[in-house]
């Protein structure tokens, strides 16, 4: 046995894998324009003639983001940008589609402008926000803006109502969705405040039976969370929201604490609420979309005008269609889905990529999430592990709860499929979302300044 | 805070698990359900996104898909209207019936026997295209049948067989319907114009000749005689048979008389002479003679209780239930009580007669054409069932033909062709007009076509006898085929 003679490097370096980020960058670009060429042949037989103007367009935009990314945040994790990069390109490629199918609400041009927007708010927030770590100091605005963000749709004149959801505000000819944005300064809230009050949440309270119990007292914020979520349910019919914000508040409640007795009490609070809802005459719906859930295929169900099963048949017819391979893009009926470019953008590709794709798609959003949780555990403070974690439960919850609901897993809410649906405020709250992981994870991936070596034996361990 | 973030790890790959575990439940199993519901609007558009193949026979188109553009780009047409209603049955938003419905995916082309041309046109980029069917139906001998029956204003069935190969030469349901109306690609329409056909008393859908089974009445005593001649060798056309003017149903206090009480003969007269008159007693007394074994084995052999599709589906013929009383057995031997029979099963037995005792497997599809003109499938002819040697085939053909020339048929006879055949008048319920019936075939020396012709009761006269009513049309069939 012969002891290696040169000593492993103590800390180990990260590589910065610049390299593969452009070459999976340029795949990805690859992809979203085969795919494009695609959905034109089959629709018309041809190529789309703004091929090349869209080629090189989309491929300037990622240069951009990749040069911003390169600079700003050169130990950034390499997959985000090509993962989000193939999710958006084929919702813009569905939506094209869609649009071009002459489905009145779907607008491939709006949507690939507020991608190109998209694009450079990521890249000005990389610019802009050196060190995440500001956002704790910002920790009871980010509170205060996003309760402000979620009670905006809610004031008359700016506030709209659409589709049965009160979630809209109106400024000038566009609609902006507030609560998209408020999903992000919540999330920052809630990183900031737990990891003030973490200890106190996680070690004061009393044992009972098997499970911690916490202080009454400290039951507060949470009580207060459950009441804001409850009024989002209420007030904005919006089960979605509702449902998003407060499971997500209990994922960062238990990392932060480690106590399962929250994320009980969370799901006790969240039921009873939801009870209490659908006994309030006027939230019925609640009770439809569980009938609806269980037994879609009723015909009673499906014709019934209001909280009827017929949206989500016709999706799933969509997805059975499509079967394993799909009917191919531009070659399938999805403007027979009703909201088939944003809710149920995913029956739209249940369709035409089948389920390779969509199985595909559900990867994608998988390594994403994958990626967010990474970072959390390679973060070194608790502040960026909560807001890391937080920010990528928060993606994985979303994707399960509209994805679960249109392929009738859960009880249908709806929700924006991220990057894909159309709609500009979730795009750009999303792609928000993407720099703030980018950023932590270049934080986290940064290699610590390096020990000195063969300084005697005395060395210094950072937890 | 590892731990918990690597449990929240957990949790999300759980989600994940399950949402790809559910697409594959849905894309996989479920899809051909989700597929196929009816409220699933993409079959109904696929449907009308095909050129479908033509029904053909011979020169003469039945149905063809027409081009007419728009968001729907094929469109079925029939040229003949009603006249070949029962043989295409039509292809509407919803369903297809008929040789529509039955050859469906080789006329939509998705049948794994054209997946050769189909791969060829996706490289070629030619749009697909079905397959082309042509049936057995001989145009001029349709025409014929139809219009004879209609003519006569009555409902009722006409099947002609060509009894050396079993190939349907005609089938007639009259009332009929136009299957265009039930083909254009709107679902409202047609389901207004398929509900009223539905609803109407006289069941203008109802393809009679296939899928109605009636009471034979006297053409019945054809399969008694068969049993009877087969049951002994040394039997034949001139064997004397018991005929008395009214005879004892045991068990009962009921007689069986001849139609209208009227004598048959002396009492004892041959065979040939019975079946000519038509007399009720001596086929009565035979059938409770032989007893219901030999005469269920006899209808088996004539192809009896057999599944039939041809492609469509045919119902079931049956002669009755194996617990029936020497009375009903008598009853039954002369075509009445349980038996019933589909006018195709009648033609079937007139066939069977016809080709020295051998029953062909009838069937309506010729053969299979395939875009690029090429043949794809014909059908073979097959035997069905050894009916009767051919030694009782040519007594009962003599027996048959004597019915025609001095019998109860005159009405069928032709100049210059021999016809056989047997008049049948069934009745059905007591104050309820008879069925009147003729089975046939013809020449009788080298038989081109065996028909069989229904016209139901109360559409004709309380008079009607299948010696008036049935048999002239029978013989317009024949005239149609044989000139």
């Amino acid at each position: 046995m012969t002891a290696p003679a040169v000593e492993a490097n103590p800390v180990p370096m990260t590589a910065k894998r610049r390299g593969t980020q452009l070459f999976m960058l340029t795949f990805a670009v690859a992809i979203v324009m085969a795919a494009y060429a695609i959905a034109g042949l089959g629709q018309d037989g041809q190529v789309p003639g703004d091929m090349l103007t869209y080629g090189l367009g989309l491929g300037a935009l990622m240069a951009v983001a990749y040069i911003a990314l390169a600079k700003f945040a050169p130990w950034a994790d390499p997959l985000l940008l090509p993962l989000v990069t193939v999710i958006n390109g084929l919702g813009l490629v569905l939506i094209w589609r869609i649009d071009h199918a002459g489905r009145n609400g779907a607008s491939a041009p709006t949507q690939l402008m507020w991608t190109a927007l998209g694009i450079v708010v990521f890249a000005v927030t990389l610019v802009v926000l050196r060190d995440h770590r500001v956002l704790q100091r910002l920790t009871y605005t980010a509170g205060a803006l996003g309760l402000l963000l979620l009670i905006l749709p809610l004031l008359p004149f700016i506030g709209k109502e659409i589709n049965g959801a009160r979630i809209w505000i109106g400024i000038g000819g566009f609609s902006i969705q507030p609560g998209e944005f408020a999903k992000l300064a919540l999330v920052v809230f809630f990183a900031g405040y737990l990891v003030a009050k973490r200890d106190v949440l996680a070690l004061a309270g009393r044992r009972l039976l098997f499970i911690d119990l916490p202080r009454a007292r400290d039951l507060g914020p949470v009580l207060i969370t459950w009441i804001v979520s409850l009024g989002v349910l209420v007030l904005q019919k919006d089960l979605g929201s509702s449902l998003l914000l407060f499971g997500t508040f209990i994922a960062m409640l238990y990392i932060a604490t480690q106590r399962t007795s929250w994320v009980l009490i969370g799901l006790l609070l969240f039921i009873g609420g939801a009870y209490l809802a659908s006994k309030i005459p006027a939230f019925g719906h609640v009770d439809a979309r569980l009938q609806v859930w269980l037994n879609p295929e009723d015909p009673e169900l499906y014709d019934r005008e209001l909280g009827g099963s017929q949206q989500l048949m016709q999706g799933l017819f969509a997805f059975g269609t499509g079967g394993i391979l799909g009917t191919g893009l531009g070659v399938g009926n999805p403007t027979l889905i009703p909201l088939s470019f944003s809710d149920f953008i995913l029956a739209a590709a249940g369709e035409e990529l089948g389920l390779t794709g969509i199985m595909a798609i559900i990867m994608i959003y998988a390594l994403i999430v994958e990626r967010g949780l990474r970072i959390s555990i390679a973060a070194r403070d608790p502040f960026t592990k909560l807001l890391a974690g937080g920010l990528a439960f928060i993606l994985a919850w979303q994707v399960f709860i509209i994805v679960g609901g249109v392929t009738n897993l859960i009880p249908l809410t709806g929700l924006v499929t991220p990057f894909m649906s159309q709609g500009g405020s979730a795009l750009l709250s999303n792609w928000i979302l993407i720099a703030l992981l980018v950023r932590m994870s270049d934080t986290a991936r940064r290699p610590p300044p390096q020990a000195i070596q063969d300084e005697g034996m005395t060395q210094v361990f950072q937890r | 805070m590892n731990k918990p973030i690597r449990r929240v790890a957990i949790a999300c790959l759980l989600m994940f698990g399950l949402l790809l575990v559910n697409a594959n439940y849905l894309q996989a199993i479920k899809a051909e359900d989700l597929r196929k519901d009816s409220r699933n609007s993409r079959n109904f558009f696929a449907r009308y996104k095909v050129d479908r193949g033509s029904i053909t026979a011979g020169n003469v188109t039945l149905a063809e898909s027409k081009e007419v553009g728009g968001e729907f780009k094929y469109q079925r047409n029939y040229p003949h209207g009603p006249l070949y209603a029962h043989v295409t049955g039509f292809f509407g938003p919803e369903n297809a019936i008929g040789v529509e419905g039955a050859e469906n995916s080789m006329l939509d082309g998705s049948d794994s026997r054209l997946a050769v041309s189909r791969f060829v046109d996706m490289v070629t980029g030619k749009p697909p295209k079905g397959a082309t069917i042509e049936v057995t139906i001989n145009p001029k001998a349709q025409k014929a049948a139809y219009n004879a029956l209609k003519a006569s204003g009555k409902k009722g069935a006409v099947v002609a067989l060509d009894p050396k190969t079993g190939a349907i030469l005609t089938l007639v349901s009259v009332p009929t319907y136009d299957p265009n109306q039930l083909a254009p690609a709107n679902k409202a329409k047609v389901n207004e114009a398929y509900n009223k056909l539905d609803k109407d008393k006289d069941k203008p859908l109802l393809n009679r000749a296939l899928n109605q089974a009636y009471p034979p009445g006297s053409t019945y005593k054809v399969v008694t005689a068969a049993a009877f001649l087969s049951d002994d060798e040394g039997r034949n056309a001139q064997t004397q048979v018991d005929a008395p003017t009214s005879l004892d149903l045991p068990q009962t206090s009921h007689n069986l008389p001849n139609s209208g009480g009227a004598a048959c003969g002396s009492g004892q007269v041959t065979l040939m002479y019975a079946l000519q008159r038509s007399c009720n007693t001596p086929f009565a007394k035979m059938g409770m003679e032989l007893g219901y074994n030999k005469m269920n084995e006899q209808a088996k052999k004539f192809g009896v209780g057999e599944p039939l599709s041809v492609p469509a589906v045919v119902d079931r013929s049956d002669f009755g239930p194996a617990d029936m009383t020497q009375a009903s057995l008598a009853m039954s031997s002369i075509g009445q009580f349980s038996v019933s029979m589909t006018p195709l099963q009648m033609a079937m037995v007139a066939a069977g007669i016809a080709n020295e005792g051998k029953v062909m497997k009838p069937y309506l599809v010729k053969k299979v054409v395939g875009p690029d003109n090429s043949e794809i499938e014909a059908t073979e002819p097959s035997e069905l069932s050894e009916a009767v040697t051919p030694e009782v085939a040519h007594e009962l053909r003599d027996m048959m033909k004597a019915v025609v020339s001095q019998g109860t048929g005159s009405a069928a006879q032709i100049q210059g062709v021999e016809v056989a055949g047997k008049t049948g008048t069934a009745q059905t319920e007591p104050g309820r007009a008879p069925h009147a019936w003729f089975i046939s075939f013809a020449p009788a020396s080298d038989p081109k076509v065996a028909v069989a012709v229904i016209v139901e009761s109360g559409s004709a006269g309380t008079e009607a006898s299948g010696g008036q009513t049935a048999a002239p049309i029978a013989r317009e069939v024949i005239k149609a085929v044989v000139d």
